[in-house]
């Protein structure tokens, strides 16, 4: 909502400065955006006319122009608009100026070698409407004779920009921000002044408005003025307009958009010669159509609020007029709508239509029901003095009574919310201030509630009024006490953190993406998963929700690859999705890894990337975050996205509960489909949810210290096995023999080849294996050596090698 | 006596010449070897007339002091010599590269998440969450903000279904109620987490996080929502002091509403916080609105409370000086690598949240 000050002091008292104004407009929640300079900026934007416009000698599409800018001497400017002809009346600005639109310094500058001082300027450049194809053609009768005047008003006010909240609907008037002021102490509020209108004749067209369910159409108030000339609006009412950057139309117009911003109240005007028979107020029908002031073409569903005549519909009510029934300067006689639409109606239908009008923004918020008559005396007054013509009667049509709503008030409730203390002469005077009938019975209050402030219906909204006007900053600090009685976090937050943290330390790098992809990368790793589709997506590859953290990840990763990166790790935590319903998400950490290790190193060799590097740092993580490494277990069994010779899936233990990891080289079709160009590739998905909560904490998981100070001997074996057994099973079968005795068994070699038969590997082990008891003869030794050859040979299918 | 005197002159004029270890250990067997000429001495004592034994045992015990302690040092003078020349040959240029350890990070999100769990950790609130997709209900009904109601304009939804019941939450607040709805008052949490609006510009991303809190107590007032908010943002930025202002705004879920602003200036191209005459607004709050409770079955006339939502990223950008929001979301690993938090960064009250 922009206002300025010379404005509103039409409705305030005040010696309030500017800028006192404005601090205060904030201080009652009227959230000042910006404020702008209007005088200076523009006063240098002249009526100008081109004596002649020349094609430029090497610009096919611009032209040369000689202007008469009022100085004597004529300027040339070069232009691009198709409509710069001889004898045209334009604005021009000079060098120096800055254009309002682009904000940008206007320079001397040569255009395809021709010197241009200056510009013509289109209307929207000038921010007084969108028209931006061609320059501004201003009317030649009228600009004639004010070449090189200021085509703007001179204004000394700025233009104050305030961000009005969906509840303030009264605000959306100049008159409703000075009552505030008003409430606040930065002045007092005028009188409206009551114009003795002379309405001798009836209003004759006849409205109806059809008392159908969901008539959106309360009340609709008329008045006809016959006998008028609509007329360019006299200089004081255009420069209203456009201090507050509106574009002045005619007269007429001008005259219902000012009473609107004035007053809140959106009206409209009809040229009566074009209204077939009455106007008839109703629901639309299914595929009804009309032309509306916007020069589109609309067609309507069910149900929407129409002003109608014989020959269909004229506008939608409260959103937007038609073309057919607007004013024009050769009207002569007009109906002037002063009508109540409900918020709701206006809203649908607005939402479906996708239109946005000033009136539709201040219906939908809620206009004062008991502000008809007030809309139509203040129009009806202005357009006879300026229009000249004769005032009907005011037809108010209705099917809903207005009246002020009534609220009991305890002031008590003050103080509980607020926590400081008020006055009930203080209550008395800022409610009164706002509007409200105060009456105090005993210790409360009976309140009436003003019509404008559709917002205020239960106590808590008043203590609200009261709070602003006086002021938050009286409201007292009270310093919050340090104490907890609840843990910051519950065990799954505090798994969250460790693994975020224990992962990174791996030498990955926290991503945040996206929680939606795009649906052709999203589809590699979505497996079994159902895709869940955004309606209204920001573009088209964001336009599912995300099944797996790989989607974005790997995006981001062949991003980075293109910025030249090669050895690359990134990881994120978050939610993949499984399903379109609240909580069919579960958190996961994805990672990627990339490329080499100790690339070009003079102390390592360098080597790809592989599947034990992500193995590795799953295993140390599920350590790090507390569980028993040597209890994981792992198998096979992969989603498609991964190498299927090359990647596991990892449990807490035997006992297979649920997936907690999965990890691996990515499949190479993947790399194909994305087509990414990678050495190596290779990732891991951690599932938190998946993972158990130990019953018992770390700390109580601890158990006493007991060591042995007992020699311990170590024992290498290689055994002979299948290629395809996992060595994990052979591990264990080991471990098993004695689990006292032996306390650890480490794989040193992994062969194929040469003396190991086809289809097989040999694994060589070295076993640790100490008593707690004793010092072990080499007779004991010897017996375990024995068990374990044993055991493995009978338990599977291997041989020691011998 | 001249003759152990002779053997001393001999044999210290010998050891000052230049000797290996081997010839020293030559000298050492010569002198008191088993029939090292010392040794020799010693044996000779129970000859020597008794009048003369004790001065010549004395003389000869001094000698004997003299050779051995000689040899010793001329003994440790090649052996340090020689290890010297080991390490000599050994030497290598440590100004060469060490090996390289892979630098990990944690987002700057997760890191002033953690920053403001901590913070609001020590005044007892606690930390939950809610999920990313929200129904129509949670998300603005019982938030106060009815269907064809303008307030939903603020906020730009992504829906899932034609329907618009299910939705991407545009904020952390339908946690309040998923959190009054599962348990009893007094609630005093806060809720981070992802949020979406299907907006997108220089200053807009169509994802970005935000923090909800909620305090709900018997006699919690405005009074308590200052304290709280100014604590936090005094401890967030890590200044003593803080200019805060509460403006009067609209929430459709709190009333009274207020936005807060903190004052700032800009020094040498930097945002200073708690100084200067320039105001950011940073977040938005007000006491919760009766309807909410009621939708959420808590009495409004027993209870009452506090709720603020806080952009995160927000936060984080102007703590970190961040300038590009859209960076966050980008993966660059440059970016990554530069404003990214070691792991082991873990922030916390006595610590101290930043370094």
């Amino acid at each position: 909502m922009k206002i300025t000050t010379d404005w509103l002091k039409d409705h305030l008292d005040t010696d309030f400065n500017e800028n006192q104004i404005i601090d205060k407009l904030t201080d009652v929640g009227l959230e000042v955006e910006s404020v702008e300079k209007q005088s200076g900026e523009l006063d240098s934007f002249v009526v100008a006319k081109i004596i002649k416009a020349e094609k430029h000698p090497n610009a096919d599409r611009l032209r040369v122009c000689d202007v008469d800018i009022g100085s004597g001497n004529l300027i040339k400017v070069v232009c691009g608009a198709p409509n710069a002809k001889d004898g045209l009346i334009t604005i021009y600005a000079p060098p120096g100026a800055i254009v309002p639109k682009n904000q940008t310094k206007l320079v001397v500058s040569k255009i395809r070698g021709v010197t241009s001082y200056g510009m013509l300027c289109s209307e929207s450049e000038l921010n007084i409407s969108d028209e931006s194809d061609g320059i501004t053609e201003l009317p030649l009768d009228k600009f004639e004779n004010k070449i090189g005047k200021s085509y703007f008003p001179k204004n000394n006010s700025n233009v104050i920009d305030i961000s009005i909240t969906p509840n303030r609907a009264d605000c959306l008037g100049i008159r409703g921000i000075a009552r505030d002021l008003a409430a606040a102490g930065s002045g007092t509020l005028k009188n409206l002044k009551v114009n003795k209108l002379l309405q001798e004749e009836k209003q004759t067209v006849n409205v109806k408005i059809e008392d159908e369910e969901e008539q959106a159409c309360t009340v609709f108030g008329s008045c006809l003025i016959t006998g008028v000339k609509n007329t360019e609006s006299p200089e004081w009412l255009k420069e209203k307009i456009i201090s507050i950057g509106q574009k002045p139309i005619s007269a007429i117009v001008d005259i219902t958009n000012y009473v609107m911003f004035d007053l809140n109240r959106p009206l409209h005007a009809y040229d009566v010669g074009k209204i077939d028979k009455g106007i008839v107020v109703r629901n639309s029908k299914k595929n009804e159509t009309f032309k509306a002031l916007d020069n589109k073409d609309y067609k309507l569903e069910d149900g929407m609020c129409v002003i109608s005549d014989a020959s269909g519909v004229l506008g939608l009510g409260g959103i937007i007029g038609g073309t057919r029934s607007g004013t024009e300067l050769d009207t002569k006689n007009v109906l002037i709508e002063s009508a109540y639409f409900s918020p709701r109606s206006i809203r649908k239908s607005s939402k479906i239509l996708n239109i946005d009008t000033d009136a539709k923004f201040r219906f939908e918020r809620g206009i004062d029901p008991l502000s008809i008559e007030q809309g139509l005396e203040k129009a009806a007054g202005l357009i006879k003095e300026i229009c000249g013509g004769k005032i009907s009667q005011f037809d108010v049509q209705k099917i809903k009574d207005y009246k002020k709503e009534s609220l009991k008030f305890d002031p008590s409730l003050f103080e509980k919310v607020t926590g400081i203390k008020i006055e009930n002469s203080e209550i008395e005077k800022i409610l009164n201030k706002l509007g409200f009938e105060v009456k105090e019975i005993e210790k409360s209050f009976e309140l009436k509630i003003p019509t404008w402030r559709p917002d205020i219906f239960q106590s808590i909204d008043v203590v609200e009024e009261l709070v602003r006007i006086k002021g938050y900053d009286k409201i007292k600090l009270i310093e919050p006490k340090k104490i907890r009685e609840k843990p910051t976090l519950n065990k799954k937050q505090r798994l969250f953190h460790f693994l975020q943290r224990a992962v990174a330390s791996k030498g990955y790098l926290e991503a945040i993406t996206w929680s939606f992809t795009d649906s052709r990368i999203n589809q590699l790793f979505i497996e079994n998963n159902k895709e869940i589709k955004i309606v209204n997506p920001i573009s088209s590859d964001l336009d599912v929700l995300r099944s797996s953290i790989f989607s974005n990840l790997i995006i981001h990763l062949n991003k980075n690859l293109d910025r030249g990166f090669k050895d690359l790790s990134i990881f994120e935590i978050g939610p993949a999705f499984f399903g379109e319903k609240p909580g069919d998400q579960q958190t996961v950490i994805g990672g990627l890894k990339s490329g080499k290790f100790s690339r070009q190193n003079w102390l390592e060799k360098e080597r790809l990337v592989d599947v034990y590097d992500v193995k590795s740092d799953v295993v140390q993580s599920l350590m790090e975050a507390g569980y028993d490494k040597d209890k994981l277990y792992f198998d096979t069994e992969t989603p498609n996205y991964y190498h299927p010779g090359k990647s596991g899936r990892v449990f807490l233990n035997r006992g297979k509960e649920k997936v907690v990891a999965f990890f691996g080289d990515i499949h190479p079709s993947i790399l194909k489909k994305i087509d990414i160009k990678v050495e190596a590739l290779v990732g891991f998905e951690i599932f938190l949810d998946n993972i158990k909560q130990p019953k018992k904490s770390l700390k109580d998981q601890k158990t006493n210290f007991k060591f042995s100070d007992f020699q311990k001997s170590e024992r290498d074996f290689a055994f002979i096995l299948d290629k395809g057994f996992p060595v994990q099973e052979l591990i264990e079968v080991i471990s098993n023999v004695d689990k006292n005795l032996i306390k650890s068994v480490k794989v040193f070699d992994v062969y194929e080849g040469n003396n190991i038969p086809e289809n097989k590997k040999s694994i060589a082990l070295n076993v640790t294996i100490q008593s707690s008891e004793k010092t072990l003869s080499e007779d004991d030794l010897n017996k375990i050596n024995q068990s374990i050859i044993s055991t493995v040979e009978s338990k599977i299918d291997a041989k020691i090698r011998s | 006596m001249s003759d152990i005197k002779k053997i001393k002159d001999e044999y210290l004029a010998k050891l000052n010449e230049q000797l290996d270890l081997n010839l020293i250990n030559q000298i050492k067997t010569d002198l008191f070897g088993k029939n090292g000429l010392i040794s020799n001495q010693f044996k000779q004592l129970g000859k020597i007339p008794e009048e003369e034994r004790k001065k010549f045992a004395s003389d000869l015990n001094i000698i004997k002091d003299e050779l051995q302690n000689l040899i010793a040092f001329k003994i440790e003078e090649i052996e340090k010599k020689e290890i010297n020349q080991k390490l000599e040959k050994e030497k290598i240029d440590i100004t060469l590269p060490e090996r390289p350890v892979p630098q990990g990070k944690i987002h700057p999100v997760s890191q002033v998440i953690d920053e403001i769990s901590s913070i609001f950790s020590e005044i007892g609130f606690s930390i939950e969450e809610g999920p990313d997709v929200e129904n129509e209900y949670n998300n603005f009904t019982a938030l106060n903000t009815p269907d064809n109601h303008p307030a939903r304009d603020m906020h730009d939804t992504f829906y899932l279904d034609e329907k618009k019941e299910l939705l991407l939450r545009t904020h952390t607040s339908p946690v309040q109620i998923r959190t009054m709805l599962n348990d009893k008052p007094p609630f005093k949490i806060i809720a981070p987490g992802r949020t979406y609006r299907s907006d997108s510009d220089q200053t807009h991303a169509p994802m970005f996080h935000q923090v909800e809190g909620l305090h709900i107590d018997k006699n919690i007032n405005m009074g308590h929502l200052k304290g709280c908010l100014n604590y936090f943002i005094k401890e967030f930025f890590e200044v003593d002091k803080i200019k805060m202002r509460f403006r009067p705004s609209h929430f459709p879920f709190t009333e009274p509403s207020a936005e807060v602003d903190i004052g700032y200036e800009v020094k040498n191209g930097k945002i200073i916080i708690g100084e200067g005459d320039k105001w950011l607004e940073v977040l938005g709050c007000g006491m919760v609105h009766p309807n909410v409770l009621k939708n959420v079955n808590v009495n409004p006339d027993e209870f009452q409370g506090y709720a603020f939502g806080i952009g995160i990223d927000r936060l984080a950008m102007l703590k970190y000086g961040i300038n590009d929001l859209r960076a966050f979301f980008d993966c660059d690993y440059r970016w990554l690598s530069q404003f990214g938090f070691d792991p082991i960064d873990v922030p916390s009250s006595y610590r101290g949240l930043s370094r």
